[in-house]
């Protein structure tokens, strides 16, 4: 145990003197890289801005506010879309996820030294970009509107879906395979009552978990143009309606606590 | 008796015990996709339209061109990669303290209950509406996309941790409170060395998370390497926006790949 010394007697330290330096050496030297990125990021930065920060804060809020209420009228219509944009994309996602995950599993892959690289990078390349990005480059290419956002919101939770599958069929009890394939089965029969069974329950939460999210990322692509609610706040943000605005926001915060009630509750009945 | 049993198949048990809810579920699913479906409003021609620039876009990828746009792709990438950085530093500095009084076994009710709401706060609201507010009070720039990324990171790691502190072992940290110790000799000898390991992995992922966000809030102004795909976007130079495209997918992997690393070397 490490004690210094001193002349009122021994003292108990935590660690020795050597590592006590090295450790202070590291924080130091974070402290001061932390510094320089600070610097660096902010060589550009007017900082008048900043400091009249609160009085714009001030004068935003009283624009914000009260909500213009009767704009909820136009609100319904975008907001079934972002549904819509949320839920297709999920399903798309799940039709594409599963086999995805099942070539990308070690245990179930068809060739671990061909297939499961490809499947597993198409993971990564699917999980890096955000589904606001995915939209940015979908709306260019096949224009705005609903099915740019469906397939923005497919491709991001593609990998997301897959990935935690995957994991959970690498997880499974081989026993249970073993039995049903000693019985004769087809290798989809196996799959059917040896594997599906075993992963039904993490499908089900990673499905509605992901449900989840998509709502979340839909009510906001309507900003470079691929569909629901976001497109609204797109407009209003353009005109400078902030009480508009306000109530956008508030909306979205209503629908973004709903389907996390919802989904905790289906977890909560599946698990 | 014995053969109408036999002649029956067996079917695995369905999901849905109860057969009413079960039918009326899937009819609910079924009419609801239905309307999904056909409230989609689908312009085939622009679609059709958009195929060639889908070749044109797929083809950019091979090569990627980092050549042309690499100045305002170098500016981008570093506003990304420092906001990251200081971003996740601000947010967990402010997220331990709001996180340990967040946890109910460490702080009394009133200081459990403001922190839970400054939890609540930062996590309903999502980076880009943040990052939109932020634009509007402090200016264009990587500014308002560290605050954003800050605030997001606050919310985040608090829960975490709060979560984390609420499941330690509590008879390490009765022993310590035993010996006398103060408040804070008690969290830094009997609370942080049980959660230093899943701090560690969490502010890890947290810098994960960080980076890849930073590439979005830039499409509302908040800087960034966003900022730069939004532009070679809307310039339809799609070999550019491929080689940032590439960038992303390899700095994200790499931060995943050494973040696994070192959570592995810690835990």
């Amino acid at each position: 145990m490490p004690i210094s010394h001193t002349e009122a007697g021994p003292v108990w330290q935590r660690r020795e003197s050597r590592i006590e330096i090295a450790r202070f050496a590291g924080w130091l030297a974070l402290v001061a890289f932390f510094l320089f990125c600070f610097e660096v990021m902010t060589r550009d930065t007017i900082w008048t801005f900043l400091w009249d920060a609160h009085l714009q804060a001030a004068d935003l809020g009283a624009r914000m506010f009260p909500p213009r209420w009767s704009y909820i009228d136009q609100l319904w219509w975008p907001l079934w879309e972002t549904l819509n944009i949320a839920t297709l994309g999920t399903i798309l996602a799940i039709g594409f996820g599963v086999p995805i995950a099942f070539l990308a599993a070690r245990n179930t892959t068809p060739s671990a030294a061909l297939v499961r690289p490809v499947a597993l990078f198409i993971i990564v390349s699917s999980r890096s970009i955000n589904s606001l990005i995915w939209a940015l480059l979908l709306v260019s290419i096949i224009g705005p509107g609903a099915l740019a956002g469906i397939i923005a919101i497919s491709l991001r939770s593609i990998g997301f879906v897959s990935k935690l599958l995957y994991e959970a069929i690498e997880e499974i009890d081989q026993t249970q395979v073993e039995a049903v394939t000693a019985t004769g089965a087809s290798p989809g029969q196996v799959l059917a009552y040896g594997i599906w069974p075993q992963i039904r329950p993490a499908f089900a939460g990673i499905s509605v978990f992901r449900w989840d999210i998509n709502i979340r990322e839909s009510t906001v692509l309507g900003l470079v143009g691929a569909g629901g609610i976001g497109l609204q706040m797109q407009a209003s943000l353009n005109v400078l309606a902030w009480p508009q605005v306000t109530l956008i926001f508030l909306a979205i915060l209503l629908t973004v606590v709903l389907s996390e009630w919802v989904s905790a509750k289906v977890r909560h009945a599946f698990i | 008796m014995r053969s109408t049993a036999l002649r029956r198949r067996w079917s695995p048990p369905p999901l849905i015990a109860n057969p009413w809810l079960r039918r009326a579920l899937i009819t609910g699913a079924a009419i609801y996709l239905a309307l999904a479906l056909a409230s989609l409003e689908i312009n085939w021609q622009r679609v059709a339209e958009g195929l060639p620039r889908a070749v044109r876009f797929l083809a950019a990828f091979v090569p990627p061109d980092f050549v042309s746009r690499w100045g305002d792709i170098a500016e981008g990438l570093l506003e990304s990669l420092t906001m990251t950085l200081t971003s996740t530093v601000v947010g967990i500095a402010i997220a331990i303290p709001i996180g340990v009084g967040a946890a109910r076994n460490v702080a009394p009710t009133w200081i459990y209950l403001v922190c839970r709401s400054i939890i609540a706060a930062s996590r309903s609201f999502q980076e880009i509406i943040v990052a939109i507010v932020l634009v509007a009070l402090v200016g264009f720039g990587p500014l308002a996309g560290f605050l954003t990324l800050s605030f997001a990171t606050i919310g985040f790691l608090s829960k975490l941790l709060a979560e984390d502190i609420e499941a330690i072992e509590p008879t390490a940290a009765e022993a310590v409170r035993a010996t006398g110790a103060s408040f804070l000799q008690w969290i830094n000898y009997g609370i942080q060395p049980q959660v230093m390991p899943r701090l560690i992995g969490l502010s890890l992922y947290r810098l994960d998370i960080n980076f890849r966000e930073s590439a979005v809030i830039g499409i509302v102004g908040a800087g960034g390497i966003g900022a730069t795909l939004n532009t070679a976007i809307d310039r339809y130079e799609f070999d550019s926006a491929a080689a940032v495209l590439f960038l992303i997918i390899g700095i994200v992997m790499l931060a995943e790949y050494s973040s696994s690393w070192i959570r592995r070397k810690v835990q």
